[in-house]
């Protein structure tokens, strides 16, 4: 352990090593689960014109698919972390065919206003039944304990969320960018018609696109459930903030989701150490920012 | 003209409206195989309507469209386009977030017998030097409108669309779409055309009919052209 002294301009303080990485540690895993969320929110924004609210309860009830099977079924923390995904995934799928796929042709509002209903209403359940203290969920087995890297205990559970959700955002960015199916996808973001009338089966597609996104969330609320406790509000909390840094990477930018929500989360984590009074709100003042200076977002393709 | 075989694409009564507007009043025509069949008429007559409502993309129709016998007319679009119909639409529908090569093989294979990249690239050799290109809207006009008519071919889809596929183009660009035409008709391509430019439509076309108000109200072959030419003019408003 070691101490960093700041100059005058910044308080002429010192402050020990852990204390600064530690806070660096905790704006990554922030940082992972804000990348994770906004390149859902992307994904779907992109593909379905809908400002998807649910988002954030989508995320909740991903963590709360990981406790049921460990508490109920007796599978753990590997197995939710693929069957949460694909359970909420094709809740997802239900909701799209029910209620979003009606409003495509209307203004993003009405998208935005069901969406946040349909939260509503499944918080309002979750809490109805669970309360809204949270439950515990324990770091499996393979990840307890930590490393010490001299200048901080970096836990293993920590490092795996970041390197996990790093690979899954890469991955997806790559699938979108640099693959036939992403091609398909980026096309039918900027002319369904056309695209459709090639053969392709689009409907289907941006059906099984709000599945993808909404799995997305709920893979994060599995690999929230060990670090934050599994509670019905848990989405509510990170959603506003993931909506900003929505705003602030640009609607519908995949490499612009994945840098600004990493970005942030450290952003975050070193106003934490700096100036900790601001730091609930700096990412509501870069917003604000960056909405002045570049309305479409830093990424943002379209002014 | 006397026909004795079944056309392999027949439009009967075809009607078709945007909301409240109601745009086609009963279109009638055939194409038979290995034809290239032109639609004439002013602006606003109902050409491009057609076309979109043979493929499905308007958003009310009713009457017949028939493909090699097969109703086609409460199918989507994409239904309609695994049938074997390609289109080019009018605006040509280049994707900018995709690159020149994405954008040339977007349209998935339809049937067997689609062109092979090297007899594409034989009909369109800028579009070889051009494949690398970042963005495929930040080709050339004549370009784009190349890559369009090219990324179809290869889907094997045999009846082609081409909305005003002239549109906008420099002549020595337009001399090299009519020749595409022309070699894509003797390798067995099916083609309707929507054109306003009949000088160059009279380079490709075997028949042609003329649409006013939302109906065909002429039909007749390339022979009969120059006596038509005053109907014609009249039609057109030339």
């Amino acid at each position: 352990m070691f101490e960093i002294c700041f100059p005058e301009f910044l308080g002429a303080r010192c402050i020990v090593s852990q204390a600064l990485f530690g806070q660096l540690l905790i704006g990554l895993i922030n940082g992972s689960f804000y990348a994770l969320l906004s390149l859902g929110l992307a994904v779907i924004f992109g593909m379905l014109n809908i400002i998807n609210f649910a988002h954030g309860a989508q995320y909740m009830m991903g963590a709360f698919v990981a406790f049921f099977l460990l508490q109920y079924v007796g599978l753990n923390y590997w197995y939710a972390l693929v069957i949460a995904p694909i359970a909420v995934g094709a809740f997802g799928v239900l909701l799209e065919r029910l209620f979003l796929q009606w409003l495509y042709k209307l203004d993003h509002l009405y998208g935005l206003l069901l969406t946040f209903g349909l939260a509503l209403i499944v918080e309002g359940l979750f809490r109805n039944q669970f309360g809204s203290s949270g439950l515990p969920y324990r770091v499996p087995d393979q990840l307890q304990g930590g490393q010490n890297l001299g200048f901080m205990f970096l836990p293993n559970y920590r490092a795996w969320v970041i390197v996990f959700s790093l690979a899954v955002c890469l991955i997806t960015w790559y699938v979108i960018e640099r693959t036939k199916l992403g091609s398909y996808l980026r096309a039918a973001t900027e002319n369904p018609t056309l695209v459709r009338a090639f053969g392709i089966n689009v409907p289907r597609m941006i059906t099984l696109t709000y599945g993808f996104g909404v799995g997305l969330a709920a893979l994060a609320g599995v690999m929230a459930a060990p670090i934050y406790s599994v509670s019905p509000q848990m989405g509510s909390h990170l959603i506003i903030v993931v909506f900003a840094v929505v705003v602030i990477g640009g609607m519908g930018s995949i490499m612009g989701a994945i840098v600004t929500g990493f970005g942030l989360g450290l952003i975050e984590g070193l106003t934490k150490v700096f100036f900790p009074e601001a730091s609930n709100t700096v990412i509501f003042i870069i917003m604000a920012i960056v909405l002045l200076i570049r309305p479409a977002g830093l990424f943002g393709r379209r002014a | 003209m006397l026909d004795v075989r079944a056309p392999l694409l027949s439009v009967r009564d075809l009607q078709a409206w945007y909301g409240e507007s109601h745009i086609l009043h009963g279109v009638t025509f055939d194409v038979h195989q290995g034809e290239v069949v032109t639609l004439l008429g002013r602006n606003g007559a109902g050409k491009t309507t057609t076309m979109k409502s043979i493929m499905g993309i308007v958003p009310r129709r009713a009457g017949s469209v028939r493909f090699e016998g097969r109703e086609l007319i409460g199918s989507a679009s994409n239904e309609i386009a695994r049938a074997g119909i390609a289109f080019c639409p009018e605006e040509r529908g280049i994707f900018a977030s995709l690159d020149v090569k994405e954008n040339l093989l977007l349209p998935p294979q339809v049937k067997p017998g689609g062109l092979p990249l090297d007899r594409i690239f034989d009909l369109f050799p800028n579009l070889k030097e051009r494949l690398g290109s970042s963005q495929g809207t930040k080709l050339s006009g004549g370009e784009q409108q190349m890559l369009a008519i090219a990324r179809i071919l290869r889907t094997g889809a045999r009846l082609l669309l081409l909305d005003e596929p002239t549109e906008g183009l420099a002549p020595v660009i337009i001399q090299q779409i009519g020749k595409t035409i022309r070699t894509l008709k003797e390798q067995g391509f099916t083609i309707l055309l929507v054109e306003q430019n009949f000088r160059f439509a009279s380079t490709v076309a075997d028949r042609y009919y003329v649409m006013e108000h939302g109906r065909v109200v002429e039909g007749f072959a390339n022979s009969e052209l120059d006596q038509k030419l005053e109907t014609l003019h009249e039609y057109l408003g030339l």
